[in-house]
């Protein structure tokens, strides 16, 4: 496909400039002097995101420098504001959630890729990608209402299988870390075995057979042939879903508890980053408390961009479908 | 080399166990419909769709409003995000140079993974604070956004599957490039790209975070488009956070609505998009 010579545009003196407006009767320039304009749209709208963002933080920037990043007191009325609780809340639960999520959703996959037949696994797949299209408001209205009544009910069993640790001790009320944690599994779980059933299933037959012709079982051969070659992707699937889970707002909002305070146990209420944007935002007054918020979703931004850019790289490297 | 018992066990216990997460993830999807069905399904009534919210301490009401401003702000949206997403799209997939395109591509991707919050407070510091006012319009820009990166790179997806051959046979015609894409590309792409803006509408009609201080909140109905709205997502969040019982059952039938709405319009763009093989050959 030939590119139209945008030097065209530079020259309009009479000779060529009468040739420029023939071949834009054509329509040929047009469409891509359009186009470009579009696809150069979204390069400015992602650089006046970055600006706008960078801009309306300047008070907080000043104000606290990189302590931001460490200070752990959140006091609006005396405007002293660390992000520290909201950092933590966040890195826990997306924590929580791969920890859950990876064997669950590359379980799923290796089962949809490897042992389903094609239109059994094709089908639960396309119900699969359905959850992965529910809002996650109506994931926040079912834990608030499902998942964390269901959570008190199984407090007894969890705290007498894991109590022992420091991180299921102390009081639970329901709205805690860990709730925010099951939620936020539940929610990347699909991102993860849609693409990592994609990435298996273009691991080529011969490596299989190989394995299998040499004596191996079945889930040796998945184990140590097909996971390893398939790994890339699969990674790259696991960076894609904690980049959402790490943005994911609405439904961790609602379960979290809203406490921005530092505990090591997971029944303990907290915060995350997106969570007290949601809250605090449309009611923060002064601009010291705006722009601290805005600089929150500076940090945000500037997590999910480079879990983001690491995944699309891994993925893109896999298989074709860089866009998720 | 004979299979010691060990192996065995180890090799059903895990691929059982793979059979098992399946079957978690299927059901937790059958769970949600079978949960919202009973629960919000019971309480809709045809008030719902045609009366506005009432004060609270009375009961019944309905979220007439919500239902007519997720509607505009949609609108605003699909006007923003399908036109700037699908002429990128054709960028990219048309014209696009090898360094230019991967640039363009790669701010595509990355503008995609950006949390759905931090593009509202982008909206909030551009529209809403120097205008200093909540808008439907400022709502509807947060969205359009949010569509843009997925318009682009499914248009290009779809226009790339168009055979080159199509593209040959009609310059070979004699068609101009654009008039090649416009009456031989586009139209053969059209299942493919109607699929993938029904998908974007679907992702973004179930946004709450970006809409929570663009277009706010509305108790009434919100005329023109400079005044803060309701909109169903947020709706179902500050009806489900209250403290009162019948509030409560509202954001249930309020989420029934939304989640037959956006599983209804998933099924049948995919539907759609099934039949693709049968547009392109």
């Amino acid at each position: 496909m030939s590119v139209t010579a945008p030097t065209a545009f530079e020259t309009r003196s009479s000779g060529r400039g009468s040739a420029f407006w023939q071949r834009l009767r054509s329509g040929d320039d047009i469409a891509y002097v359009i186009t470009l304009t579009c696809a150069m749209t979204i390069l400015a709208i992602t650089a006046l995101l970055v600006f706008e963002l960078f801009t309306n933080s300047s008070v907080a920037r000043r104000q606290f420098g990189w302590s931001f990043l460490t200070s752990n007191v959140w006091d609006p009325t005396g405007e002293r504001f660390g992000a520290l609780p909201f950092i933590y809340g966040t890195v826990v639960t997306s924590t929580l959630a791969l920890l859950m999520g990876i064997p669950l959703g590359v379980g799923a996959a290796i089962f949809l890729a490897e042992l389903a037949p094609t239109k059994i696994s094709n089908a639960l797949t396309f119900l699969i990608e359905l959850l992965a299209a529910v809002p996650s408001v109506i994931y926040g209205l079912l834990g608030i209402f499902v998942l964390i009544p269901m959570l008190k009910a199984a407090e007894p069993f969890l705290r007498g299988l894991l109590g022992w640790t420091p991180l299921f001790s102390g009081p639970f009320y329901g709205q805690s870390l860990f709730a925010a944690g099951v939620v936020l599994t539940v929610m990347i779980i699909p991102f993860i075995i849609s693409i990592s059933r994609e990435v298996i299933l273009a691991v080529p037959t011969e490596q299989r057979d190989g394995a299998l012709a040499l004596g191996a079982t079945r889930w040796e051969t998945t184990w140590n042939v097909v996971l390893p070659f398939a790994k890339k992707g699969i990674m790259g699937s696991i960076f894609l879903a904690l980049a959402r889970a790490l943005g994911e707002t609405m439904a961790v909002t609602m379960v979290i508890g809203n406490q921005p305070e530092i505990h090591t146990s997971l029944f303990a209420p907290g915060y995350s980053m997106a969570a007290v944007i949601a809250n605090e935002f449309a009611e923060a007054t002064g601009e010291l408390y705006q722009h601290t918020l805005i600089e929150l979703a500076l940090v945000l931004f500037g997590l999910t961009i480079v879990i983001n850019g690491l995944a699309r790289l891994l993925v893109l490297s896999t298989t074709r479908r860089g866009a998720g | 080399m004979r299979l010691t018992l060990r192996r065995k066990i180890v090799n059903y216990v895990m691929l059982s166990l793979t059979g098992i997460c399946t079957l978690f993830a299927v059901g937790m999807l059958l769970f949600i419909l079978g949960y919202l069905f009973i629960n919000g399904g019971r309480s809709l009534t045809w008030d719902f769709f045609t009366q506005l919210p009432k004060p609270v301490g009375e009961t019944g009401g309905g979220m007439a409003n919500a239902l007519l401003g997720s509607a505009k702000l949609l609108l605003v949206a699909t006007c923003i995000g399908v036109p700037i997403g699908f002429l990128a799209g054709v960028y990219l997939a048309e014209f696009g140079g090898s360094k230019f395109s991967f640039v363009v591509r790669y701010t595509t991707d990355l503008l995609n993974g950006v949390p759905s919050i931090v593009i509202g407070i982008f909206a909030y510091t551009v529209l809403v604070l120097p205008q200093k006012h909540f808008s439907t319009l400022s709502g509807g820009v947060a969205l359009g956004i949010m569509m843009i990166p997925i318009a682009t790179r499914s248009s290009e997806d779809f226009l790339r599957a168009v055979p080159l051959s199509l593209r040959e046979g009609a310059m070979a015609l004699g068609a101009s490039k654009a008039r090649t894409i416009l009456t031989v590309v586009i139209p053969a792409a059209k299942a493919g790209l109607l699929t993938g803006i029904m998908l974007n509408l679907a992702r973004v009609a179930g946004e709450t975070a970006p809409l929570l201080f663009t277009s706010f909140s509305n108790r009434y109905w919100s005329p023109g488009w400079n005044q803060p709205t309701a909109a169903l997502p947020v709706m179902i969040y500050t009806y489900a956070i209250s403290p009162y019982a019948d509030w409560k059952q509202q954001a249930w039938s309020a989420g029934f609505v939304l989640l037959m709405l956006v599983l209804a319009i998933n099924v049948f763009a995919r539907m759609v998009l099934s039949k693709r093989g049968h547009v392109v050959r």
